[in-house]
């Protein structure tokens, strides 16, 4: 199956590319030594993997608690959306050079950098998904004599879940894409290819992002699995209506 | 009460004030810092003018002939690249031709393959670049002089269509640096000197130097040394992971200006086996764009090139990576102070 996707006309540019992937290839300006093939991809592939896992995270425990917050208050929106709005116009170069002076290059470095990524997208959808619950609710759950703390958990929280997955994804799709300019701050990621055209050549630039872009879609995948078993029963026979 | 909507002026100052943010933030990663550099240019002008003297220097003369020719001229990306790519567009453009400039193109891959489509009419390479990434030769087999290094190149260049102009005086090449102080610590000189001491200190450079053979790989292979470490940076933080105490040792640029302004802080170690080819700048042009432009294009280039010594270049690339000029700028400076214009 692979040699007949291989030879469609539609793949013809990116052979090389293939070839890269999986068999290591001749470079000019190594001595000799040859680069690229399955085992390499497969370690900068994890790096990569590794590094965008951690700063989702970061990004989740920072964002998610926040957008409740904001969301459930109904105020701060100012914050959440100025926050999330500024956060995009960094460039993350910059802020990678910010980082390298203050923290140092190098893993814990990237991660902050990278979260600090995905937080507006988580925010603001954790902010909009917790004020676009239908406020009779809220008043109703009090009424039973729920808590704030329990409003936030029990009531607005599931609600939000779809709003908060959709925000995670995007974060997940920039932090996983960004992630390949780490090689500049001292962790190797397939970004190391796509950076290295003079060591890899063309094919090696277009393979490291093609794998990358077959990181992200996993993610995706990943996450949409995860959304539809964290969405509430109730929400998903509303969405089937 | 939570859903109280009734302040559309504030959300309007929460937008304006989100948007100002914005605006201020990207504008300082976009190092928009011209305006306030005007001032140091004037002063530090005529530094240059006095240290070249500008003996040789011709003063460049429009030829109306030129008018109808069009050049782009491009550059790698990195600054000392973009300084020269701009000085051979002013200088072009003084000798009346239509000269404009296109650079920061990427690596030296994707400046020849820009310029082999005709998007670029020549662009500043280092000789010893263009033998060991174009042509295949092995660093230590680099000639170590500036002519037969340009007549090697520029006979491999022949071949493709394509044509070197002569070295410029300056050189540049990669080499290892460190603090001063880590140098005394290790009674470092020589890059020979580091045996037995590498497995203690870790190398930063850019992620290609990890394998190629012309640095790191070269270190190892032609010095047999091993690193505790080697991490790759972006190119424009080799200094500051010294400073930080981070890397023992980065590989820096024989022209940085930060080796002559901080003598007593950061060093060199001599490449006595000769991994990091020093390399002159020679101008890369296509034959027929050389045919079709005259005389005045191979003049000009030669006649702006010959002020860039070694001082002079590196404190071109003060200006702008240590003043925050912008190439531009610099070039200017360099064309004006050395009297190649009015």
């Amino acid at each position: 199956m692979t040699a007949a996707l291989l030879t469609h006309p539609l793949f013809a540019g990116f052979t090389g590319a293939f070839e890269f992937i999986f068999s290591k290839q001749e470079s000019d300006v190594t001595g000799g030594k040859k680069v690229g093939g399955i085992e390499q991809v497969l370690e900068l592939a994890w790096t990569q993997i590794e590094l965008s896992v951690l700063a989702l995270l970061l990004a989740m425990l920072i964002a998610i608690p926040a957008g409740l917050y904001f969301g459930h208050r109904g105020k701060g929106e100012l914050i959440a959306v100025g926050i999330g709005n500024a956060g995009r116009a960094i460039p993350e170069l910059a802020a990678i050079a910010l980082v390298a002076t203050v923290i140092g290059v190098g893993f814990p470095g990237l991660v902050f950098v990278l979260a600090l990524l995905g937080v507006p997208p988580i925010l603001t959808n954790t902010f909009v998904g917790v004020r676009q619950v239908d406020h009779a609710t809220v008043d109703a759950s009090r009424g039973l004599g729920l808590t704030e703390f329990q409003v936030i958990r029990k009531v607005e929280l599931p609600l939000a879940v779809p709003s908060i997955m959709t925000g995670i994804r995007g974060a997940t799709v920039n932090i996983v894409a960004t992630a390949t300019i780490a090689p500049l701050a001292g962790v190797l990621t397939l970004g190391d290819f796509i950076l290295g055209e003079n060591v890899y050549g063309v094919n090696g630039v277009l393979a490291g992002a093609i794998c990358t872009a077959i990181l992200a879609l996993l993610f995706e995948f990943a996450l949409a699995g995860l959304q539809r078993r964290l969405t509430s029963k109730g929400l998903r026979l509303q969405q089937a209506q | 009460m939570r859903f109280n909507h009734k302040k559309p002026l504030m959300a309007l100052v929460m937008l304006i004030a989100a948007l100002a943010l914005a605006v201020g933030i990207s504008a300082c990663g976009g190092g928009s810092s011209s305006s306030a550099t005007e001032a140091t240019e004037a002063e530090s002008t005529e530094g240059t003018g006095g240290e070249e003297g500008g003996g040789e220097a011709e003063a460049i003369t429009s030829n109306p002939e030129n008018a109808k020719v069009s050049l782009t001229i491009g550059s790698k990306n990195f600054p000392e690249q973009e300084i020269l790519g701009e000085i051979y567009t002013q200088a072009l453009a003084a000798a009346g031709y239509k000269a404009k400039s296109d650079l920061s193109l990427g690596s030296e891959t994707v400046a020849l393959k820009t310029l082999k489509s005709g998007q670029i009419s020549g662009y500043p390479e280092y000789a010893s670049t263009a033998l060991t990434s174009f042509f295949g030769l092995e660093p230590e087999e680099v000639p170590s002089d500036a002519t037969a290094a340009w007549e090697k190149a520029n006979a491999e260049f022949e071949k493709e269509g394509l044509e070197a102009f002569e070295p410029t005086p300056f050189a540049s090449a990669n080499a290892v640096g460190l603090l001063k102080s880590t140098a005394e610590k290790y009674n470092l000189k020589t890059v020979s000197d580091l045996e037995g001491v590498s497995e203690k200190l870790s190398l930063y450079g850019s992620p290609e130097c990890r394998q190629r053979i012309d640095c790191l790989a070269g270190l190892e292979k032609l010095y047999g040394l091993k690193f505790k470490e080697f991490k790759p940076v972006d190119i424009s933080l080799r200094y500051t992971v010294l400073e930080k105490g981070q890397a023992d040792l980065s590989i820096l640029f024989t022209t940085d200006p930060q080796l002559a302004a901080e003598k007593e802080k950061f060093v060199i170690l001599e490449d006595d086996k000769h991994v990091f080819p020093a390399g002159n700048v020679i101008f890369v042009t296509k034959k027929k764009v050389a045919e079709e432009a005259g005389p005045d294009y191979e003049k000009t280039i030669l006649n702006v090139q010959q002020g860039l010594t070694l001082p002079v270049m590196q404190e071109l690339d003060a200006r702008v990576e240590l003043e925050k000029q912008t190439p531009k700028e610099a070039a200017a400076a360099y064309l004006e102070s050395a009297g190649y214009v009015e």
